[in-house]
């Protein structure tokens, strides 16, 4: 983004990129503030076995969603359909393992992820194709994919003794002291925020979700790119389906029912703007562990967790304003920078 | 003119509204609202012919008891929508409107005050929406979403797990009362009196015809004096007040108050609103066409449950719906746009003609 003529005014542009880490930090911060009081009313919250998994391990799955999610809504658009995907692959994974007895584990991966990826796509080519808000088709789609589980799966259940015990391991195992979920979380993170950051590919999805029309005038495989970012948000969200069967070992016709709120509202607490363009993945999966940790902190803090949904509704409006405030205060200083040069 | 200048193809991106070199009977009868009005009516048909029992009048009594509160909520839904904007925040209020009066009745109020403060709050609630997305000015999707989650984290805190059950039976019993023998409901007549209210309000007014205008283009509509801030602000205050009223209806019918009443009816009333062709874009939509979008989804989940289709098939068969009513409308213009420039040849020819 950063060209030849932005020279003259690097220290905007320095500027700019401290107010786009602060939105993450100050994120990061929330966070902090609540795991301390969390910890600081009960010392187990962090500072037991059970509570330091649960705080890596609850929101893992969460994460690999509002990753998805986020790619997603940088290109401008939204993908309401991932709760239905997460579920229909969470069914997926415990067929193929009633179904095939013997697969192997990395097998139901890859089918897994192959089929949310599939899933996927046929939102991104209805938006891509149709020409049709993203909103709709993936609301579309959202009743349609839960449609499906619900005719296949009927009243039928799958229970944690239907699963291999190496698969179910997964889901509550860990690697010096880190469950495998939240490694596998932070090793899909990495290369995410790195592909988004780094590749053209990713500074793309950016410039779609700024200016579509610029895009599209500019040359630059608009489509092709929304078919990406939808691809990516159905594998992710197998992904995290076939995470969910191993962590929860139940799974009925409503897994992941919800879901997609979840995740829009992770990645708008992180700062991910629902107009596209800004954002990291980062911050949506900092805003995803947010949500969850919240959750639990509430009722060690002496609040009943009833009210999770009322903190979690203030902290989405609290941060949509943050980044709006912040967006003026910039907006005004590059006006200042004009003026002065 | 100028051939080329004429004839160069309009960028697929335009949208047009209404085709005014069309005649008259071809503008009325070949839009998105009278195919869907026609495709109800196929339903109706094919319904009470194949589906036994579904011309009963207690079908018919209890499919509107049912599409009810979506009926209402669309109402307002509509407008927002026309104008652009959205409400995911709806079904939120219904469930926290539902819950202040339980709790309030519980404790000894009168029902009439409990709900009259209900709807109090369901309008404090959509000038909350109002205030963020016109004032701070905030995506509402990114705002609702936000108050869809403190709404229902409010209704759920405050009667957490429990339900109030202890109503008036005389309103109970009015919510569910029939008009004589017919077997229509009696709520029909203050949704009647809603909808003619917001059918002349969007369609014979000024204020009505800035709506459509803030929808195709905010700063042209504000440059011909339509005060954008405040339409919209009027109609997030409407919105809430009226999914206020469809909790209180919500509350009576079922005759219990619970924090999750109405879970996930946003997306219900949002995909009735689009199958009747309002634009998720704006400027585009009519009344008739949304109730029509609603009952289609309220017969064809009632048709199938009476056929003993699984009730969650409707899932599948409203989700195929909205996004073959969106992506067919692209599609039939796509396949003009084709049939006007034969062999993919620029359209040079026809349109001289024309």
């Amino acid at each position: 983004m950063s060209t030849a003529t932005t020279t003259p005014t690097s220290n905007v542009t320095k500027r700019v990129s401290a107010i786009g880490k602060a939105r993450e930090l100050g994120i990061l911060l929330a966070l902090v503030i609540v795991v301390i009081a969390a910890t600081a009313a009960n010392p187990n919250f962090l500072f037991s076995a059970d509570g330091w998994r649960d705080l890596l391990l609850t929101p893992s799955i969460l994460v690999l969603v509002a990753v998805g999610q986020a790619i997603v809504l940088i290109t401008r658009n939204v993908d309401l359909s991932v709760g239905s995907v997460l579920g229909l692959t969470a069914y997926l994974t415990g067929r193929l393992f009633i179904d095939l007895p013997g697969i192997p584990i990395v097998a139901v991966f890859v089918i897994a992820v192959a089929f949310g990826g599939v899933l996927g796509l046929i939102n991104g080519a209805l938006v891509a194709f149709a020409k049709v808000p993203a909103m709709v088709i993936t609301l579309g789609t959202l009743y349609a994919y839960r449609g499906i589980n619900v005719l296949w799966t009927g009243s039928d259940r799958i229970n944690a003794s239907d699963l291999p015990k190496s698969f179910l391991a997964l889901g509550t195992e860990q690697f010096l002291t880190i469950p495998i979920l939240t490694i596998i979380a932070l090793v899909v993170l990495i290369i995410a925020g790195w592909y988004m950051k780094n590749t053209r590919g990713g500074r793309e999805f950016y410039a779609i979700g700024s200016d579509p029309a610029a895009a599209e005038l500019y040359g630059l495989r608009v489509t092709r790119r929304l078919l990406t970012a939808f691809v990516l948000s159905g594998a992710l969200a197998g992904l995290a389906g076939v995470l969910y069967a191993a962590r929860y070992g139940t799974i009925n016709s409503q897994a992941g029912s919800g879901w997609e709120l979840d995740a829009v509202g992770a990645a708008v607490i992180g700062g991910v703007a629902i107009v596209g363009g800004v954002g990291s993945v980062w911050g949506a999966a900092i805003g995803a562990v947010l949500l969850l940790t919240i959750n639990r902190a509430l009722p060690i803090l002496g609040i009943p967790d009833f009210w999770q949904r009322a903190v979690v509704g203030v902290l989405i409006i609290g941060a949509i304003v943050l980044d709006r405030v912040l967006a003026v205060r910039q907006k005004r200083k590059l006006i200042e920078a004009r003026d002065d040069s | 003119m100028s051939s080329i200048t004429q004839t160069t193809p309009a960028p697929a991106s335009v949208r047009r509204y209404r085709d005014y070199d069309q005649p008259l009977w071809k503008r009325v009868l070949l839009t998105r609202e009278m195919a869907i009005i026609a495709l109800l009516i196929v339903v109706v048909i094919v319904a009470s012919m194949t589906v036994r029992g579904f011309g009963q009048p207690i079908t018919l009594t209890y499919l509107i008891l049912d599409v009810t509160p979506i009926l209402l909520i669309a109402l307002p839904m509509t407008l927002i929508m026309i104008t652009g904007e959205i409400d995911l925040s709806v079904a939120s209020i219904v469930g926290l409107s539902s819950v202040i009066t339980g709790v309030l009745t519980h404790g000894g109020m009168p029902f009439e005050i409990a709900a009259l403060i209900a709807l109090l709050v369901g309008g404090i609630g959509g000038a909350i929406n109002g205030f963020l997305v016109t004032v701070v000015g905030l995506p509402s999707l990114a705002v609702t979403i936000g108050t869809l989650a403190l709404f229902r984290g409010l209704a759920v805190g405050l009667l957490g797990t429990t339900a109030v059950t202890d109503f008036p039976e005389f309103w109970t019993d009015l919510a569910k009362a029939k008009l004589g023998a017919t077997g229509i409901p009696l709520v029909i007549i203050p949704f009647l009196v809603l909808l003619a209210i917001f059918a002349v309000l969007l369609h014979f007014t000024p204020f009505g015809r800035g709506i459509y205008a803030i929808g195709l283009s905010k700063e042209t509509a504000a440059f011909s004096g339509v005060d954008v801030g405040r339409t919209k602000f009027i109609l997030f205050v409407l919105a809430g007040f009226v999914s206020a009223l469809a909790g209180i209806y919500y509350t009576l019918r079922f005759g219990s108050a619970r924090g999750d009443n109405a879970t996930g009816m946003e997306l219900q009333v949002i995909a009735a609103v689009v199958l009747g062709g309002v634009s998720v874009f704006g400027g585009r939509g009519a009344l008739h066409g949304v109730i029509a979008g609603v009952l289609l989804i309220g017969v064809l989940a009632s048709a199938l449950r009476l056929a003993n289709v699984t009730s969650d098939v409707i899932n599948i068969i409203t989700g195929a719906l909205l996004v073959i009513s969106v992506v067919s409308s692209s599609f039939l213009a796509w396949l003009r746009t084709r049939r006007q420039a034969p062999g993919g040849k620029p359209r040079v020819e026809v349109s001289t003609a024309g």
